[in-house]
């Protein structure tokens, strides 16, 4: 790629604008086929939701199941390695390691999919409210999340599941969709501001289009894409943030689930022992996260106007 | 200020040799921006180029100067000046040129200042640079400047930043700057585009003057013959990267051949025109181009198109120091 | 200035006191109570009620917080229930360690990253460029305490190059002064300190840079881009200047604009990072205070370290605020 002055781009812009008249989405769907790191992201995507799709076809054992043969040979300073029937070994209980890996993808994909959802529901409601209501709405809204985000992403994640009485799979997911929720909101509030002020949306509100009307048709999907590009790049920080959570011991409590961020941490004491235990999960999670990283960003790439050339 | 050396040397101060730009893209046939034009400037001479937006008159003023992007454009051709290619130079004697030899003032004179610095030191750093100035005479030097291009009170505006002035004050700021080492060649883009009215009248007149008496000669870029008419001696109009037509100044406002020519100094609003009257306008838009290998251009555009104009690219015709490139010119009476 | 500062100062009091609201008010929303949470397992509404009176949560709501704002005020965020110190005392003892390491990062990262960014502009698109990019997406999907384990493995227990925990060696007599390792080496002349001290800081400090380094690599490279490519650069190579000045003077100097407003959001990411990274390095700082109070549910800690970590935060990103005034002429303080 070259470097072109602005005039250039403008002009490029242009003609590409006029002369072949494509609408934002095509332009975009055709530059992300054509981008490598999109493909390479997508394709991990891919490849990562259909093993947790899959995952109990795939997976020759149970998460919880834990064999004699393999316990016979577990003791402090052993962990049996790879062997007939156990491709991966033993994990530090005596249960097979490679199917724990395969249903552990189903649990950290739930876990990231559920706190991105929530997030972006809640944080999209209170944008939409605040950046289409204004006002008085707007202002108390926008306290609030300041307050949010004024604390350490981390932090508040941490804060919210070390209150929980019990650290679960659940209290994992509230704790990290709350540390979207304002990031989507502010994100929204601020293209749907942007929208409001802008000529397409003056001119429908001059032709008397009603409000409700202008917010979902007009302004709504023209915000969206900063939104949906947010929500892909909190897919691969929402994974990392729980095994975070994990790590600090405010995981999901039950033994018997299979999780990468929770392997991930119950390996920490056996790094002597077989670090490969934690070196399955982490693999796991940096290419989980680095796929949806690469989409994200190349997403972000072909949907700015700027970069259509 | 006086004309350093501007009016030495045999034959002219710039003397572009089919000069070619063209832009590609991986996966995409290249864009032709500049499609060899050769056109020459005398010393203190004042020419203009004149053309719609995406004629590539932008384009061949930053070729000249060596400021396309790096690695995007390829560019042919020669650009003679003062007995070198500038196109041949190394980055390093390009530099040294520029700003000393070679002015130029550019279009949006907010985005072409730096926020962050200074107007005054914006100035300085190039009289330092080349014209060897200790910052103390850089700086009084500076404020002569701004005196002259008509700043008021420059020795306060020294230390203003662009943000801190009006729109003709930094286009003046943007001026001095081009002037400081007394180029013998300043090429201006389009600089009353992004004006007032009001104001663009003042800079193009400051322009005239600041010509006239340092002796510098002129490249005017614009849209507007408007601009053209009080201010040059020849003009160039370029349309889709070739020119079609150059002529003095009085020639070709009295008699303009190439219909392209004819249609633009016809759109021009006159005071003694029928207030009734709709103004003619150059029918369609640079997208209905045909390409100049195996056609005029023009001639989806033109009312004077002919059969050949689509299928046969028109030669250049020069005659007692006009060019034209047409298969049906207005005839010469006829304007 | 100083009015904008005082403005800046006052819009934090609310900010604090909604944070301290809606901490408090999550709180008392746990089944059981802060009480049932603490038990756990155990609780028994008797040993709820109990221990609700022991520690006054018996009283309405409204006043069991009002009480606690006005303590809070006087400095008293209550007793740790872990060593039964005052909250404020245990943070006043763990804060230099924290800010030992988390100032370290954040140099590694400005002073690595800034110049990563910048080559990564400049040659964009040739291998170098794509290596950074690459190695910036790779950065922001490693889990910080992973890296900090791989680095204590590879460097410390493998290669014995540096200490593989702790801020100072267990051995060594070293006077407390300012609590901050290094500089109390110096300032007591005891210089094996010191070196000890930076030992034990360079892994800990490079786990907890990778996250900021990438982020401030990424932001400088698309600010030089950007810059780079603006009508002023084009002014500047105009005038024929030397090619150090045209990147000093102008691409840089407009480019660290949004990188300066990044590094404050940094500190964020380096308070958060530091708890993962501390319990790693068994640093001894904020975050093992942290680390330490979740498994034991020790929620006056907790409460009192959040509020410090949004107060540092906002008052961090007050300092970006104020200097990004004074780097920028067009920003005027009202």
């Amino acid at each position: 790629m070259s470097a072109p002055t602005t005039w250039a781009r403008r002009r490029r812009a242009r003609i590409d604008d006029t002369a072949q008249g494509r609408s934002l989405g095509a332009d975009a769907l055709r530059r992300l086929r054509r981008n490598p790191v999109a493909i390479t992201g997508a394709v991990i995507i891919a490849v990562f939701v259909l093993i947790s799709v899959f995952a109990p076809l795939l997976a020759p054992h149970g998460p919880a199941e834990a064999f004699p043969q393999l316990l016979d040979r577990l003791r402090p300073g052993e962990i049996p390695g790879a062997q007939d029937g156990f491709p991966l070994g033993s994990d530090q209980n005596g249960r097979d390691e490679f199917s724990r890996m395969i249903l552990a993808s189903r649990q950290t994909l739930l876990v990231g999919v559920l706190a991105t959802v929530f997030g972006l529901v809640f944080g999209v409601l209170i944008g939409v409210v605040a950046g289409a209501v204004g006002g008085w709405a707007d202002t108390v809204l926008m306290r609030v999340t300041d307050v949010l985000l004024s604390i350490p992403s981390l932090l508040l994640a941490i804060s919210v599941a070390a209150l929980a009485a019990r650290p679960s799979q659940t209290t994992v997911i509230i704790a990290v969709a709350l540390v979207n929720v304002p990031i989507f909101a502010r994100l929204l509030r601020g293209s749907m501001l942007a929208q409001r002020e802008s000529d397409h949306v003056l001119a429908a509100t001059a032709l008397g289009v009603k409000r409700p009307a202008i917010v979902v048709r007009h302004m709504l999907p023209n915000a969206i894409g900063p939104v949906i590009v947010q929500a892909t790049l909190t897919l691969a920080t929402a994974i990392l943030d729980a095994a975070a959570l994990s790590f600090l011991g405010l995981g999901d409590a039950d033994p018997a689930r299979a999780e990468w961020g929770l392997m991930l941490a119950t390996a920490q004491p056996y790094l002597d022992v077989r670090p490969a235990l934690a070196l399955y999960p982490a693999l796991a999670i940096i290419v989980v996260a680095l796929g949806f990283t690469l989409f994200g960003e190349a997403l972000r790439e072909a949907l700015d106007p700027k970069g259509r050339r | 200020m006086t004309p350093a050396g501007a009016r030495s040397g045999d034959g002219p101060l710039l003397d572009v040799r089919d000069l070619s730009v063209r832009f590609t893209r991986r996966g995409e046939p290249d864009t032709v921006a500049v499609d060899g034009i050769s056109f020459d400037i005398e010393p203190g001479e004042v020419v203009g180029l004149v053309g719609e937006s995406g004629c590539g008159k932008s384009v061949t003023s930053l070729a000249i100067m060596g400021l396309l992007p790096g690695r995007g454009p390829k560019v042919g051709g020669e650009v003679r000046f003062g007995g070198d290619d500038l196109l041949a130079l190394s980055d390093s004697a390009l530099r040294e040129r520029r700003g000393r030899d070679l002015g130029m003032v550019f279009q949006d004179p907010l985005s072409s200042l730096n926020p962050v610095v200074p107007v005054g030191v914006q100035i300085t750093e190039a009289l330092t640079r080349h014209r060897g100035m200790d910052k103390k005479a850089a700086r009084t030097e500076a404020i002569t400047l701004l005196e002259r291009v008509g700043i008021p009170d420059p020795a306060r505006r020294v230390t203003s930043y662009p943000h801190q002035m009006s729109g003709g004050m930094r286009q003046r700021a943007l001026i001095a700057i081009a002037l400081a080492c007394r180029p013998r060649l300043l090429i201006a883009d389009e600089p009353t585009t992004a004006l007032d009215v009001t104001i663009q009248a003042q800079i193009l007149e400051l322009l005239r003057e600041l010509v006239a008496e340092t002796g510098t000669a002129l490249m005017m870029i614009t849209h507007d013959l408007g601009v053209v008419a009080g201010l040059c001696d020849r003009v160039n109009v370029l349309y889709a990267g070739r020119i079609v037509e150059r002529a003095e100044r009085h020639r070709l406002f009295a008699t303009p051949r190439h219909p392209y020519t004819h249609g633009l100094i016809g759109s021009i609003p006159r005071l003694d025109s029928d207030p009734e009257l709709e103004l003619p306008a150059i029918p369609g838009s640079v997208n209905d181009n045909l390409p100049w290998d195996t056609a005029c251009a023009f001639a989806p555009r033109c009312p004077r198109e002919i059969g050949r104009c689509t299928e046969v690219t028109p030669g250049v015709e020069t005659a007692a120091s006009r060019l034209l490139r047409c298969h049906n010119p207005v005839p010469a009476t006829s304007a | 200035m100083l009015r904008f500062v005082v403005r800046r100062l006052v819009q934090v009091v609310p900010t604090l006191l909604i944070l301290s609201v809606l901490l408090f008010a999550w709180l008392r929303s746990l089944p059981g109570g802060p009480a049932g949470a603490l038990l756990g397992d155990k609780a028994t509404p008797e040993g709820i009620a109990a221990l609700n009176r022991t520690l006054g949560l018996d009283q309405p709501i409204p006043i069991q917080y009002l009480r606690y704002l006005g303590r809070a005020l006087s400095g008293d965020f209550g007793a740790s229930l872990i060593s039964g110190d005052p909250v404020l005392a245990e943070i006043g003892r763990a804060l230099p360690a924290t800010i030992e390491l988390s100032v370290t990062a954040l140099l590694i990262a400005v002073l690595a990253g800034i110049p990563l960014g910048y080559l990564a502009a400049r040659y964009r698109g040739r291998p170098w460029d794509n290596v950074t990019i690459l190695g910036t997406l790779v950065g922001v999907a490693v889990p910080v305490f992973f890296l900090g384990y791989v680095l204590k493995q590879i460097f410390a227990v493998e290669l014995n190059l540096f200490p593989p925990s702790g801020r100072l060696a267990v051995d060594l007599d070293a006077t407390r002064v300012t609590g901050f390792a290094i500089l109390d080496g110096l300032l007591t002349r005891e210089f094996d300190a010191s070196a000890d001290a930076i030992a034990h800081l360079v892994l800990p400090a490079i786990a907890l840079a990778t996250i900021p380094l990438a982020v401030i690599v990424r932001i400088t490279r698309a600010s030089v881009l950007d810059v780079l490519d603006s009508d002023f650069v084009r002014t500047a190579n105009a005038k024929g200047l030397a090619p150090g000045t045209v990147r000093g003077r102008h691409v840089l100097r407009n480019a660290l604009l949004p990188v300066s407003t990044t590094i404050g959001l940094q500190t964020g990411l380096l308070l958060a990072g530091a708890v993962l990274t501390e319990k790693v390095f068994n640093w001894g700082g904020l975050g093992t205070l942290i680390a330490e109070g979740i498994e034991r549910r020790d929620y006056p800690r907790l409460q009192a370290i959040v509020l410090l970590g949004a107060l540092i935060y906002v008052i961090v990103n007050l300092l970006v605020d104020l200097s990004y005034a004074l780097i920028d002429p067009r920003v005027r303080l009202r």
